[in-house]
Protein backbone atom coordinates (compact mmCIF):
# COMPACT_ATOMS: atom_id res chain seq x y z
CA UNK A 1 0.00 0.00 0.00
CA UNK A 2 2.48 2.42 0.86
CA UNK A 3 4.23 2.22 -2.74
CA UNK A 4 1.29 2.87 -4.30
CA UNK A 5 0.41 6.10 -1.97
CA UNK A 6 4.67 6.85 -2.90
CA UNK A 7 3.19 6.51 -6.77
CA UNK A 8 0.59 8.99 -5.58
CA UNK A 9 2.46 11.15 -4.31
CA UNK A 10 5.26 11.49 -6.69
CA UNK A 11 2.42 12.44 -9.17
CA UNK A 12 0.88 14.40 -7.40
CA UNK A 13 4.40 16.81 -6.51
CA UNK A 14 5.76 16.81 -10.33
CA UNK A 15 2.44 18.11 -11.27
CA UNK A 16 1.78 20.64 -8.82
CA UNK A 17 5.84 21.77 -9.72
CA UNK A 18 4.82 22.19 -13.08
CA UNK A 19 1.32 24.63 -12.22
CA UNK A 20 3.76 26.54 -9.97
CA UNK A 21 6.67 26.56 -12.77
CA UNK A 22 3.76 28.38 -15.25
CA UNK A 23 3.25 30.83 -13.29
CA UNK A 24 7.31 32.17 -12.83
CA UNK A 25 8.54 34.63 -14.86
CA UNK A 26 10.74 32.87 -17.58
CA UNK A 27 14.35 32.83 -17.70
CA UNK A 28 14.84 33.59 -21.17
CA UNK A 29 16.90 37.02 -22.08
CA UNK A 30 15.37 37.86 -25.10
CA UNK A 31 18.25 38.71 -27.14
CA UNK A 32 18.23 41.66 -29.39
CA UNK A 33 15.41 43.28 -27.22
CA UNK A 34 16.92 42.38 -23.88
CA UNK A 35 20.70 42.38 -23.09
CA UNK A 36 22.63 41.08 -20.29
CA UNK A 37 25.31 43.38 -18.52
CA UNK A 38 28.44 42.50 -19.26
CA UNK A 39 30.82 41.90 -16.50
CA UNK A 40 33.97 44.68 -15.84
CA UNK A 41 36.00 43.04 -17.51
CA UNK A 42 34.39 41.61 -20.47
CA UNK A 43 36.44 40.74 -23.70
CA UNK A 44 35.86 41.02 -27.14
CA UNK A 45 36.68 42.79 -29.83
CA UNK A 46 39.95 43.75 -30.66
CA UNK A 47 41.27 47.49 -31.37
CA UNK A 48 44.82 49.00 -31.80
CA UNK A 49 44.43 52.36 -30.18
CA UNK A 50 46.38 55.75 -30.10
CA UNK A 51 48.43 57.96 -27.79
CA UNK A 52 46.98 60.93 -26.39
CA UNK A 53 48.90 62.98 -29.13
CA UNK A 54 46.94 60.85 -32.03
CA UNK A 55 49.91 59.07 -33.05
CA UNK A 56 50.01 55.16 -33.08
CA UNK A 57 50.85 53.27 -30.19
CA UNK A 58 51.27 50.08 -31.69
CA UNK A 59 55.19 49.63 -32.60
CA UNK A 60 55.06 46.01 -34.08
CA UNK A 61 57.15 44.07 -31.57
CA UNK A 62 55.49 41.14 -32.29
CA UNK A 63 54.76 40.06 -29.04
CA UNK A 64 51.05 39.90 -29.45
CA UNK A 65 51.32 37.88 -32.56
CA UNK A 66 54.08 35.81 -30.27
CA UNK A 67 51.74 35.30 -27.49
CA UNK A 68 48.53 34.81 -29.52
CA UNK A 69 47.58 30.69 -28.68
CA UNK A 70 45.97 30.29 -31.68
CA UNK A 71 48.39 32.43 -34.34
CA UNK A 72 45.44 34.80 -35.42
CA UNK A 73 47.66 37.77 -35.16
CA UNK A 74 50.00 38.60 -37.83
CA UNK A 75 51.38 41.72 -38.81
CA UNK A 76 54.50 43.43 -40.80
CA UNK A 77 57.26 46.05 -38.91
CA UNK A 78 58.30 48.96 -40.67
CA UNK A 79 60.19 52.00 -39.85
CA UNK A 80 59.06 55.20 -39.97
CA UNK A 81 62.09 57.38 -40.80
CA UNK A 82 62.86 58.93 -37.35
CA UNK A 83 64.21 55.43 -35.54
CA UNK A 84 60.21 54.68 -34.79
CA UNK A 85 58.46 51.41 -35.68
CA UNK A 86 55.17 50.85 -36.84
CA UNK A 87 52.94 48.18 -38.29
CA UNK A 88 52.92 48.65 -42.23
CA UNK A 89 49.69 46.00 -42.07
CA UNK A 90 48.10 44.70 -38.87
CA UNK A 91 45.70 41.63 -39.33
CA UNK A 92 43.93 39.75 -36.63
CA UNK A 93 41.55 36.79 -37.98
CA UNK A 94 38.53 37.17 -35.98
CA UNK A 95 37.40 33.53 -36.90
CA UNK A 96 40.38 31.77 -34.88
CA UNK A 97 40.33 34.71 -32.59
CA UNK A 98 39.25 33.14 -28.76
CA UNK A 99 39.19 36.47 -27.23
CA UNK A 100 42.01 35.15 -24.31
CA UNK A 101 43.04 38.61 -24.06
CA UNK A 102 46.53 37.56 -24.06
CA UNK A 103 47.84 39.90 -26.59
CA UNK A 104 46.86 42.76 -24.65
CA UNK A 105 49.12 41.21 -21.37
CA UNK A 106 51.40 41.21 -23.85
CA UNK A 107 51.71 44.89 -25.33
CA UNK A 108 54.80 46.59 -23.89
CA UNK A 109 52.74 50.19 -25.10
CA UNK A 110 49.35 49.45 -24.40
CA UNK A 111 48.25 49.94 -28.26
CA UNK A 112 46.57 46.28 -28.18
CA UNK A 113 43.20 46.45 -26.24
CA UNK A 114 39.56 44.11 -26.01
CA UNK A 115 36.68 46.06 -25.82
CA UNK A 116 33.42 44.93 -24.56
CA UNK A 117 31.47 44.92 -28.66
CA UNK A 118 30.65 41.05 -28.97
CA UNK A 119 28.76 41.78 -31.90
CA UNK A 120 30.32 41.76 -34.67
CA UNK A 121 29.13 38.36 -36.67
CA UNK A 122 29.83 37.96 -40.62
CA UNK A 123 27.96 36.13 -42.94
CA UNK A 124 31.43 35.13 -44.34
CA UNK A 125 34.12 33.49 -42.80
CA UNK A 126 36.81 36.14 -44.99
CA UNK A 127 35.21 39.06 -43.33
CA UNK A 128 35.87 38.10 -39.76
CA UNK A 129 39.75 38.84 -41.11
CA UNK A 130 40.29 42.63 -39.45
CA UNK A 131 42.85 44.71 -41.50
CA UNK A 132 44.72 47.58 -39.35
CA UNK A 133 42.38 50.16 -40.88
CA UNK A 134 39.35 48.12 -39.44
CA UNK A 135 41.33 47.63 -36.30
CA UNK A 136 42.89 51.23 -35.88
CA UNK A 137 40.78 53.30 -33.58
CA UNK A 138 41.39 57.35 -32.87
CA UNK A 139 40.82 56.98 -28.89
CA UNK A 140 43.00 56.22 -25.97
CA UNK A 141 41.18 53.11 -24.88
CA UNK A 142 41.70 51.74 -21.36
CA UNK A 143 44.30 54.28 -20.51
CA UNK A 144 43.86 57.66 -21.82
CA UNK A 145 47.06 59.42 -19.90
CA UNK A 146 49.28 56.60 -21.09
CA UNK A 147 51.91 57.71 -24.11
CA UNK A 148 54.68 54.95 -24.23
CA UNK A 149 57.31 57.03 -25.71
CA UNK A 150 56.79 59.75 -22.68
CA UNK A 151 58.35 56.80 -20.52
CA UNK A 152 60.81 54.86 -23.15
CA UNK A 153 61.92 54.98 -26.75
CA UNK A 154 64.78 56.72 -25.47
CA UNK A 155 66.15 59.65 -28.03
CA UNK A 156 63.25 59.49 -30.10
CA UNK A 157 60.69 62.04 -28.81
CA UNK A 158 62.73 63.68 -26.25
CA UNK A 159 66.30 63.46 -26.02
CA UNK A 160 68.23 61.08 -23.71
CA UNK A 161 67.08 61.57 -20.00
CA UNK A 162 63.98 64.16 -20.51
CA UNK A 163 61.35 62.31 -19.88
CA UNK A 164 59.45 63.10 -17.04
CA UNK A 165 59.83 60.24 -15.07
CA UNK A 166 63.62 59.23 -16.08
CA UNK A 167 66.71 60.15 -14.65
CA UNK A 168 69.74 61.45 -16.62
CA UNK A 169 72.01 59.63 -18.32
CA UNK A 170 74.98 58.01 -15.96
CA UNK A 171 78.15 58.76 -16.46
CA UNK A 172 79.92 55.68 -15.79
CA UNK A 173 83.20 56.91 -15.11
CA UNK A 174 82.03 58.97 -12.42
CA UNK A 175 79.74 57.01 -10.65
CA UNK A 176 82.37 55.35 -8.43
CA UNK A 177 80.82 53.93 -4.58
CA UNK B 1 -40.89 20.97 -45.63
CA UNK B 2 -38.62 20.45 -48.06
CA UNK B 3 -36.69 17.05 -47.65
CA UNK B 4 -33.65 18.28 -48.64
CA UNK B 5 -33.42 21.24 -46.03
CA UNK B 6 -32.10 18.09 -43.51
CA UNK B 7 -29.48 17.25 -46.14
CA UNK B 8 -28.32 20.92 -46.26
CA UNK B 9 -27.77 21.45 -42.84
CA UNK B 10 -25.96 18.26 -42.29
CA UNK B 11 -23.55 19.69 -45.38
CA UNK B 12 -23.53 22.92 -43.74
CA UNK B 13 -22.55 21.55 -40.00
CA UNK B 14 -20.28 19.13 -41.33
CA UNK B 15 -18.17 21.97 -43.35
CA UNK B 16 -18.72 24.47 -39.84
CA UNK B 17 -17.27 21.72 -37.98
CA UNK B 18 -14.50 20.78 -40.40
CA UNK B 19 -13.10 24.27 -40.76
CA UNK B 20 -13.26 25.09 -36.93
CA UNK B 21 -11.67 22.23 -35.83
CA UNK B 22 -8.83 22.40 -38.00
CA UNK B 23 -8.32 25.94 -36.95
CA UNK B 24 -8.83 24.92 -33.19
CA UNK B 25 -6.14 22.37 -34.21
CA UNK B 26 -3.50 24.79 -35.29
CA UNK B 27 -4.26 27.09 -32.49
CA UNK B 28 -3.96 23.64 -30.10
CA UNK B 29 -0.33 23.39 -31.19
CA UNK B 30 0.37 26.99 -30.59
CA UNK B 31 -1.46 26.67 -27.10
CA UNK B 32 0.75 23.67 -26.41
CA UNK B 33 3.91 25.00 -27.36
CA UNK B 34 2.98 28.20 -25.33
CA UNK B 35 1.85 26.27 -22.26
CA UNK B 36 5.09 23.63 -22.37
CA UNK B 37 7.47 26.84 -22.91
CA UNK B 38 5.84 28.35 -19.47
CA UNK B 39 6.06 25.23 -17.78
CA UNK B 40 9.45 24.85 -18.70
CA UNK B 41 10.02 28.51 -17.80
CA UNK B 42 10.71 30.03 -21.45
CA UNK B 43 8.26 31.67 -23.21
CA UNK B 44 7.49 29.87 -25.94
CA UNK B 45 6.69 30.87 -30.06
CA UNK B 46 6.69 35.23 -29.48
CA UNK B 47 8.00 36.24 -32.59
CA UNK B 48 5.54 35.85 -35.70
CA UNK B 49 2.96 38.72 -34.73
CA UNK B 50 1.75 39.47 -31.43
CA UNK B 51 2.12 37.01 -29.13
CA UNK B 52 2.75 34.50 -31.59
CA UNK B 53 -0.49 34.58 -33.08
CA UNK B 54 0.69 34.23 -36.63
CA UNK B 55 2.92 31.22 -35.66
CA UNK B 56 0.16 28.03 -36.75
CA UNK B 57 -0.48 30.40 -40.50
CA UNK B 58 3.64 30.42 -40.53
CA UNK B 59 4.06 26.44 -39.90
CA UNK B 60 1.23 25.87 -42.51
CA UNK B 61 2.81 27.60 -44.94
CA UNK B 62 6.29 26.22 -44.40
CA UNK B 63 4.38 22.67 -44.64
CA UNK B 64 2.60 22.93 -47.60
CA UNK B 65 5.66 24.54 -49.64
CA UNK B 66 7.91 21.32 -47.98
CA UNK B 67 9.13 18.71 -50.43
CA UNK B 68 6.90 15.76 -50.60
CA UNK B 69 9.45 12.80 -50.34
CA UNK B 70 8.63 9.23 -51.15
CA UNK B 71 11.20 6.59 -50.21
CA UNK B 72 12.26 4.31 -52.78
CA UNK B 73 11.72 1.50 -49.91
CA UNK B 74 8.28 2.90 -49.36
CA UNK B 75 5.17 0.78 -50.38
CA UNK B 76 3.85 3.71 -52.57
CA UNK B 77 0.25 3.44 -52.09
CA UNK B 78 0.01 2.87 -48.81
CA UNK B 79 2.25 5.38 -47.96
CA UNK B 80 0.33 8.02 -49.53
CA UNK B 81 -3.01 7.11 -47.47
CA UNK B 82 -1.61 6.45 -44.38
CA UNK B 83 -1.60 10.02 -42.99
CA UNK B 84 -5.03 10.53 -44.77
CA UNK B 85 -6.26 7.61 -42.34
CA UNK B 86 -4.83 9.10 -39.36
CA UNK B 87 -6.38 12.87 -40.13
CA UNK B 88 -9.44 11.56 -41.33
CA UNK B 89 -10.50 8.83 -39.02
CA UNK B 90 -10.03 11.77 -36.05
CA UNK B 91 -11.91 14.42 -38.13
CA UNK B 92 -15.14 11.60 -38.57
CA UNK B 93 -14.95 11.27 -34.41
CA UNK B 94 -16.09 14.74 -34.52
CA UNK B 95 -19.28 13.94 -36.40
CA UNK B 96 -21.53 12.58 -33.13
CA UNK B 97 -20.03 15.20 -30.87
CA UNK B 98 -22.94 17.13 -29.47
CA UNK B 99 -21.47 20.85 -28.26
CA UNK B 100 -23.84 22.82 -27.92
CA UNK B 101 -28.20 22.98 -26.84
CA UNK B 102 -29.81 22.35 -29.95
CA UNK B 103 -31.09 25.17 -32.04
CA UNK B 104 -34.42 26.39 -33.32
CA UNK B 105 -34.24 28.18 -36.68
CA UNK B 106 -37.42 29.37 -38.31
CA UNK B 107 -39.47 26.46 -36.92
CA UNK B 108 -36.39 23.51 -37.70
CA UNK B 109 -34.45 22.34 -34.48
CA UNK B 110 -31.11 21.76 -35.28
CA UNK B 111 -29.22 19.30 -33.22
CA UNK B 112 -25.28 20.59 -32.71
CA UNK B 113 -24.12 17.35 -33.97
CA UNK B 114 -23.53 16.83 -37.32
CA UNK B 115 -25.34 13.27 -37.02
CA UNK B 116 -27.23 11.56 -33.89
CA UNK B 117 -26.69 8.33 -34.42
CA UNK B 118 -27.93 5.97 -32.21
CA UNK B 119 -24.77 3.97 -31.47
CA UNK B 120 -22.80 7.14 -31.54
CA UNK B 121 -20.30 5.82 -28.10
CA UNK B 122 -19.71 2.91 -30.44
CA UNK B 123 -18.98 4.92 -33.61
CA UNK B 124 -16.20 6.79 -31.86
CA UNK B 125 -14.61 3.29 -30.88
CA UNK B 126 -14.86 2.20 -34.26
CA UNK B 127 -13.01 5.40 -35.48
CA UNK B 128 -10.30 5.11 -32.43
CA UNK B 129 -9.81 1.73 -33.59
CA UNK B 130 -9.37 2.62 -37.43
CA UNK B 131 -6.95 5.35 -36.14
CA UNK B 132 -4.20 2.78 -35.60
CA UNK B 133 -4.50 1.67 -39.09
CA UNK B 134 -3.00 4.81 -40.44
CA UNK B 135 -0.43 4.33 -37.48
CA UNK B 136 0.19 0.71 -38.16
CA UNK B 137 0.03 1.38 -42.21
CA UNK B 138 2.56 4.26 -42.38
CA UNK B 139 5.13 2.64 -39.90
CA UNK B 140 4.97 -0.85 -42.22
CA UNK B 141 5.09 0.85 -45.54
CA UNK B 142 7.94 3.32 -45.21
CA UNK B 143 10.12 0.91 -45.35
CA UNK B 144 12.23 2.01 -42.25
CA UNK B 145 12.95 -0.25 -39.11
CA UNK B 146 12.04 3.07 -36.69
CA UNK B 147 8.87 3.03 -38.73
CA UNK B 148 8.18 0.00 -38.48
CA UNK B 149 8.98 -0.27 -34.62
CA UNK B 150 7.37 2.74 -34.06
CA UNK B 151 3.87 1.02 -36.10
CA UNK B 152 4.29 -2.02 -33.96
CA UNK B 153 4.47 0.06 -30.40
CA UNK B 154 2.02 2.34 -31.92
CA UNK B 155 -0.54 -0.25 -32.47
CA UNK B 156 0.00 -2.68 -29.38
CA UNK B 157 -0.65 0.51 -27.57
CA UNK B 158 -3.65 1.33 -28.77
CA UNK B 159 -5.14 -2.36 -28.68
CA UNK B 160 -4.20 -2.57 -25.16
CA UNK B 161 -5.83 1.01 -24.15
CA UNK B 162 -9.13 0.44 -26.40
CA UNK B 163 -10.15 -1.87 -24.27
CA UNK B 164 -10.12 -0.14 -20.69
CA UNK B 165 -11.40 2.62 -22.79
CA UNK B 166 -14.56 0.95 -23.56
CA UNK B 167 -14.48 -0.69 -20.02
CA UNK B 168 -14.78 3.11 -19.04
CA UNK B 169 -17.36 3.70 -21.31
CA UNK B 170 -20.00 0.85 -19.83
CA UNK B 171 -21.20 2.83 -17.02
CA UNK B 172 -21.87 6.12 -18.54
CA UNK B 173 -23.88 3.44 -21.51
CA UNK B 174 -25.04 1.56 -18.14
CA UNK B 175 -26.47 4.96 -16.77
CA UNK B 176 -28.03 6.28 -19.86
CA UNK B 177 -29.13 3.20 -21.30
CA UNK B 178 -28.25 4.55 -24.54
CA UNK B 179 -25.32 4.51 -26.64
CA UNK B 180 -26.44 7.80 -28.57
CA UNK B 181 -24.24 10.65 -27.74
CA UNK B 182 -27.37 13.24 -27.39
CA UNK B 183 -28.95 10.85 -24.98
CA UNK B 184 -25.59 10.53 -22.75
CA UNK B 185 -25.49 14.21 -22.37
CA UNK B 186 -29.36 14.57 -22.11
CA UNK B 187 -29.21 12.13 -19.01
CA UNK B 188 -26.34 14.46 -16.96
CA UNK B 189 -28.71 17.60 -17.43
CA UNK B 190 -28.62 17.32 -13.09
CA UNK B 191 -25.44 15.63 -12.39
CA UNK B 192 -22.48 14.87 -14.65
CA UNK B 193 -21.38 10.98 -14.43
CA UNK B 194 -18.20 11.46 -13.15
CA UNK B 195 -20.25 11.85 -9.54
CA UNK B 196 -21.51 8.90 -10.05
CA UNK B 197 -18.05 7.17 -11.71
CA UNK B 198 -15.33 9.25 -10.70
CA UNK B 199 -13.31 6.14 -11.03
CA UNK B 200 -14.58 5.73 -15.42
CA UNK B 201 -13.56 8.97 -15.43
CA UNK B 202 -9.53 8.58 -14.62
CA UNK B 203 -9.45 5.92 -16.33
CA UNK B 204 -11.12 7.31 -19.57
CA UNK B 205 -8.56 10.17 -19.24
CA UNK B 206 -5.58 7.90 -19.05
CA UNK B 207 -6.32 5.43 -21.92
CA UNK B 208 -7.90 8.36 -23.35
CA UNK B 209 -3.71 9.74 -23.03
CA UNK B 210 -2.36 6.75 -24.51
CA UNK B 211 -4.76 6.86 -27.37
CA UNK B 212 -3.73 10.12 -28.70
CA UNK B 213 0.16 8.89 -28.39
CA UNK B 214 0.68 12.23 -26.07
CA UNK B 215 3.93 12.07 -24.26
CA UNK B 216 3.37 9.54 -21.51
CA UNK B 217 3.28 7.19 -24.16
CA UNK B 218 4.23 8.68 -26.94
CA UNK B 219 6.17 5.28 -27.49
CA UNK B 220 5.24 5.01 -31.02
CA UNK B 221 7.33 8.30 -31.69
CA UNK B 222 9.71 8.20 -28.97
CA UNK B 223 12.06 10.79 -30.37
CA UNK B 224 15.20 9.31 -28.38
CA UNK B 225 14.63 5.88 -29.28
CA UNK B 226 12.93 5.89 -33.09
CA UNK B 227 13.87 9.11 -34.67
CA UNK B 228 10.33 10.19 -35.22
CA UNK B 229 8.67 6.59 -34.77
CA UNK B 230 6.21 5.79 -37.41
CA UNK B 231 6.63 8.93 -39.54
CA UNK B 232 10.24 9.14 -39.61
CA UNK B 233 10.48 9.39 -43.51
CA UNK B 234 6.96 11.76 -43.97
CA UNK B 235 7.78 15.26 -44.60
CA UNK B 236 5.87 18.26 -45.85
CA UNK B 237 2.02 18.27 -45.68
CA UNK B 238 1.88 14.54 -45.09
CA UNK B 239 3.82 14.90 -42.07
CA UNK B 240 1.84 17.80 -41.56
CA UNK B 241 -1.62 15.60 -41.72
CA UNK B 242 -0.13 13.05 -39.02
CA UNK B 243 0.99 16.57 -36.95
CA UNK B 244 -2.70 18.29 -37.20
CA UNK B 245 -4.51 14.22 -36.63
CA UNK B 246 -2.49 14.23 -32.99
CA UNK B 247 -4.11 17.77 -32.55
CA UNK B 248 -7.71 17.39 -33.64
CA UNK B 249 -7.57 13.77 -31.94
CA UNK B 250 -6.68 15.81 -28.61
CA UNK B 251 -9.64 18.63 -29.25
CA UNK B 252 -12.03 15.60 -30.14
CA UNK B 253 -11.27 12.98 -27.17
CA UNK B 254 -11.11 16.34 -24.75
CA UNK B 255 -14.60 16.81 -26.43
CA UNK B 256 -16.06 13.26 -25.88
CA UNK B 257 -14.33 13.26 -22.35
CA UNK B 258 -16.74 16.15 -21.59
CA UNK B 259 -19.93 14.34 -23.11
CA UNK B 260 -19.25 11.21 -21.74
CA UNK B 261 -18.10 12.22 -18.18
CA UNK B 262 -18.79 16.09 -17.07
CA UNK B 263 -22.40 16.63 -18.59
CA UNK B 264 -21.92 18.06 -21.76
CA UNK B 265 -23.11 21.75 -23.12
CA UNK B 266 -24.79 21.74 -19.61
CA UNK B 267 -24.21 24.95 -17.47
CA UNK B 268 -25.71 27.60 -15.69
CA UNK B 269 -27.07 30.23 -17.77
CA UNK B 270 -29.20 30.87 -21.30
CA UNK B 271 -28.80 27.58 -23.47
CA UNK B 272 -27.34 29.85 -25.66
CA UNK B 273 -24.47 29.55 -23.17
CA UNK B 274 -23.83 26.18 -23.47
CA UNK B 275 -21.36 26.14 -26.65
CA UNK B 276 -19.28 28.48 -24.43
CA UNK B 277 -19.84 25.98 -21.56
CA UNK B 278 -18.92 22.73 -23.57
CA UNK B 279 -15.64 24.74 -25.01
CA UNK B 280 -14.11 26.08 -21.49
CA UNK B 281 -14.58 22.03 -20.52
CA UNK B 282 -13.05 20.71 -23.02
CA UNK B 283 -10.29 23.18 -22.84
CA UNK B 284 -9.22 22.23 -19.08
CA UNK B 285 -9.15 19.14 -20.52
CA UNK B 286 -7.31 19.81 -23.24
CA UNK B 287 -4.78 21.85 -20.73
CA UNK B 288 -4.67 18.79 -18.58
CA UNK B 289 -3.26 16.87 -21.67
CA UNK B 290 -0.17 19.90 -22.21
CA UNK B 291 0.01 19.67 -18.35
CA UNK B 292 0.74 16.19 -18.47
CA UNK B 293 3.25 16.73 -21.58
CA UNK B 294 5.12 18.71 -19.33
CA UNK B 295 5.56 16.97 -16.22
CA UNK B 296 5.35 13.13 -16.89
CA UNK B 297 8.09 11.04 -18.64
CA UNK B 298 7.67 8.49 -21.77
CA UNK B 299 6.53 5.35 -20.18
CA UNK B 300 8.99 1.91 -20.90
CA UNK B 301 7.13 -0.85 -22.99
CA UNK B 302 6.69 -2.73 -20.07
CA UNK B 303 5.56 -0.54 -18.22
CA UNK B 304 2.97 0.93 -20.51
CA UNK B 305 1.50 -2.85 -20.93
CA UNK B 306 1.95 -3.46 -17.52
CA UNK B 307 0.00 -0.05 -16.91
CA UNK B 308 -2.14 -1.20 -19.52
CA UNK B 309 -3.32 -5.02 -18.92
CA UNK B 310 -2.10 -5.45 -15.25
CA UNK B 311 -3.93 -2.32 -13.96
CA UNK B 312 -6.35 -0.26 -15.74
CA UNK B 313 -8.57 -3.06 -17.42
CA UNK B 314 -8.95 -5.17 -14.33
CA UNK B 315 -9.87 -2.03 -12.47
CA UNK B 316 -12.31 -0.86 -15.41
CA UNK B 317 -13.90 -4.07 -15.09
CA UNK B 318 -14.12 -3.80 -11.14
CA UNK B 319 -15.65 -0.42 -11.86
CA UNK B 320 -18.68 -1.60 -13.98
CA UNK B 321 -19.50 -4.28 -11.34
CA UNK B 322 -19.19 -1.49 -8.85
CA UNK B 323 -21.14 1.28 -10.99
CA UNK B 324 -23.73 -1.73 -11.66
CA UNK B 325 -24.24 -2.54 -8.47
CA UNK B 326 -24.52 0.66 -6.85
CA UNK B 327 -26.78 1.77 -9.99
CA UNK B 328 -29.01 -0.91 -9.00
CA UNK B 329 -29.60 -0.27 -5.25
CA UNK B 330 -29.60 3.32 -5.82
CA UNK B 331 -31.98 3.53 -8.99
CA UNK B 332 -29.22 5.53 -10.73
CA UNK B 333 -30.53 4.69 -14.08
CA UNK B 334 -32.54 8.33 -14.73
CA UNK B 335 -33.48 7.83 -18.38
Amino acid sequence: MSRSTGILKGLFEAFATTLREMFRKPVTIQYPEEKKPLSARARWRIVLTRDPDGGERCVACYLCSAVCPVSCISMQSADRGDGRRYPEWFRINFGRCILCGMCEEACPTLAIQLTPDYEFCKYKALDMVYEKEDLLIDGTGKDPEYNFYKHAGIGIVNPKGKNPDEYGPVDIRSNMP
Amino acid sequence: MNSYIPWLIIIIKAFLILFVTLTLAAYMVLAERKLLARMQDRYGPNRVGPFGLLQPLADVIKLITKEDILPAQADRFIYLIAPGVVAGTVLLTFAVVPFGAPVKIGGVTVQMPVIDLNVGALYFLAMSSLGVYGVALAGWSSGSKYSLFGGIRGSAQMISYELSMGLALVPVVMLTGSFSLNDIVAAQSNVPFVVYSPLAFVIFLVSVAAESRRIPFDLAEAENELVAGYHTEYSGMRFGLFYIGEYVNIIVLSALAVTFYLGGWHGPGPSWLSLFWFFLKAAAIAFFFIWMRATLPRLRYDQLMHLGWKFLVPLSLANVLLTGFLALIFHWRNV
